[in-house]
């Protein structure tokens, strides 16, 4: 008969060293690979301002308010870009938000049966995955076509106005805004949807046990409990908007003359690297960087302030 | 009325009836409002319908095995196909999922299974939400300024390598979020157990924690490639375009999101139908993805 094995075989079991190597090592692996997504975002803010130095030096911040590109003389300003970057973004969030919040609120709030519901979601999701270029393309043969009778109209009935003071012709700022509302669309709708679908039942059930309608919930009860979330939401979509490059570039006509007009067309930072960085050379390539960090601080602002805006007015009730 | 004083029942029961009273500018409004509601919904989901159908009448009706096969014809000249550019995508994913998702997850593990709650965690996914926004031209003048212009490779400039380097840069945040999020789901009993029966922290994560989150990992690893495969401003100057077969890594190459745009704004017909027809096999590819993440992530939970 065998005996028990001693307790010792139990207690006295030592790591083998290289069982302890192997978690050590794994464990300082992971720490460089985390450490990595610093290591890369410090690089490329390095890279760019490195790359922006001359331009810097040499333009100043005159280079911010000047409209300039002129290869020729060296002469650089980026007014249109960054004027163009600032109105194609935020007029196409004026135009996306209410129609996003409304689709999240139409997807969320019982208004239809939850197959519906979710086909709708699943239909609006997928519409964020079609690659930027595809749209770009839709957008130069099928979209700007189909758009120029009203953009025309808006011209003829409107063209007092700076706005739309030019004829359209093809690509320009306002088919480039309409694009940018297809690509934002499913970012506020998915977030909206998130943060409606986060507010507890309870919130609803009062409102409804004190009598309230739908809509009076939704605009009294609900939509104030889920302000923060649809705010960075929409922070976030504006950093991405004034990011988007391919089918901006494509439909935005890239002048280099500056025009308030919305039916003219125009540029935006990230359709100027688009074009120029491949062919450029000498200090167009600094000034190129330069508008690149621009853009870069322009979309880092806003995306620390959607952080912030989501910690800060984190649900209140 | 005055809150001391109680109401009378008359009060309660003037205007009493409880049927519902379309007529009341409450039920109104809310008609109103539902109908703006649906209208704004189908608004939302319009232009998809839109942009699929012209891609896939547009580009569906040149599928053939020539399309698949052949490479693009010369300015001007008709006929030929999106071969390369085809293969050139399928490179430049690979390369960038190879790099994105050794150093994602590896980056998730980190954050999910040693990281304490100090700076360095704060820091490392305050860093990935901001690397998940910066602009994807950004990166591609990153890697231009990196890896094009210092010519590392072997002296080359524009190559599939910087593309994929580009790619893998964007696609980084996704993997890092999807890889910590999926891990903090798994339920801390499991790993209490793994490490109750004397395996070590290395074999707990590899063998219990890691297969327990595949399917959320999975799901986001598999969006991120679907979204690398689309992105185009990143490679337009780094991978660059070629109209030749595939020449190695470190030789320019031919992606279908670059010939894309470049065949969109020439003023060949030949080259605007290949665009169409090079959008027509990425949309097919993305949406496939998609669907494939959602079914991956739907059959665990069933």
């Amino acid at each position: 008969m065998r005996s028990a094995p001693p307790i010792d075989a139990f207690t006295l079991r030592r790591r083998p060293p290289q069982e302890k190597l192997v978690d050590i090592g794994f464990r300082q692996l992971t720490l460089v690979l985390a450490a990595s997504v610093g290591i890369v975002l410090l690089a490329i803010f390095l890279t760019v301002f490195s790359g922006a130095r001359e331009a810097m030096a040499t333009f100043g911040l005159k280079f911010l308010t000047t409209s300039a590109w002129d290869p020729v003389n060296e002469e650089y300003g980026a007014l249109i870009a960054i004027y163009g970057t600032l109105v194609t973004a935020i007029l196409s969030l004026l135009i996306a938000v209410p129609i996003g919040l409304g689709t999240a609120i139409f997807i969320t709030e019982d208004l239809l049966p939850r197959r519906l519901r979710d086909l709708i979601g699943l239909l609006v999701e997928l519409l964020a995955a079609i690659p930027s270029v595809v749209l770009g393309l839709w957008a130069i043969f099928v979209m700007e076509p189909a758009i120029r009778p009203f953009l025309s109209l808006l011209h003829t009935t409107l063209g007092w106005t700076p706005f739309f003071a030019t004829e359209p012709q093809g690509p320009g700022t306002a088919p480039a805004i309409l694009i940018l509302v297809v690509m934002v669309l499913p970012i506020i709708t998915a977030i909206s949807r998130d943060a409606l679908n986060q507010v507890p039942i309870e919130l609803r059930q009062g409102a409804y046990g004190v009598g309230t309608t739908r809509w009076g919930a939704i605009f009294n009860v609900i939509l104030p409990a889920a302000v923060s979330s649809i705010m960075g939401g929409v922070m976030l979509s504006l950093g991405r908007a004034m990011g988007e490059t391919m089918a901006v570039t494509m439909i935005i006509g890239n002048s280099l003359n500056f025009s308030v007009s919305l039916l003219a067309p125009g540029n935006t930072i990230s359709s100027m690297l688009a074009n120029q960085f491949g062919e450029a050379d000498g200090i167009q390539v600094s000034a190129l960087m330069y508008a690149a960090v621009v853009l870069m601080i322009l979309t880092f602002v806003v995306n620390v302030l959607a952080q912030w805006t989501v910690r800060r007015l984190s649900l209140r009730y | 009325m005055s809150y001391l004083t109680p109401p009378t029942t008359s009060q309660f029961t003037q205007r009493l009836t409880l049927h519902y009273d379309p007529a009341l500018k409450r039920n109104r409004f809310n008609q109103i409002a539902n109908a703006i509601a649906a209208f704004f919904a189908a608004l939302a989901v319009v232009p998809l319908f839109l942009v699929l159908i012209y891609v896939l009448i547009q580009g569906g009706r040149l599928l053939s095995l020539r399309l698949l096969t052949e490479l693009p014809p010369a300015p001007g000249l008709e006929g030929g196909g999106i071969g390369n550019a085809i293969l050139g995508t399928i490179v430049v994913t690979l390369i960038a999922s190879l790099i994105a998702i050794p150093v994602g997850v590896g980056g998730g593990v980190y954050l999910s299974e040693y990281a304490q709650d100090g700076w360095f965690s704060k820091f490392v996914r305050f860093g990935n939400d901001v690397l998940a926004g910066v602009p994807s031209i950004i990166c591609g003048v990153f890697i231009y300024s990196l890896i094009v212009t210092t010519r590392i490779f072997f002296d080359q400039s524009f190559s599939a390598m910087a593309g994929g380097i580009a790619l893998s840069v964007l696609m980084l945040p996704t993997v890092i979020k999807t890889t910590y999020e999926g891990l903090l789901l798994v339920p801390q009993e499991m790993r209490m157990g793994a490490y109750g029966v004397g395996a070590s922290r290395f074999v707990t994560i590899t063998q219990i924690t890691l297969p327990a989150a595949f399917t959320p990992i999975a799901t986001g690893v598999v969006l991120g490639i679907a979204r690398a495969a689309g992105e185009t401003a990143p490679l337009i100057f780094t991978a660059l375009f070629s109209p030749f077969w595939p020449e190695g890594l470190f030789n320019p190459i031919a992606t279908m999101s670059v010939l894309i745009f470049n065949f969109a704004i020439m003023p060949y017909e030949a080259q605007n139908e290949l665009a169409w027809a090079a959008s027509f096999v990425l949309v097919i590819m993305i949406l496939g993805a998609n669907l494939l993440a959602r079914w991956i992530s739907n059959a665990s939970r069933s």
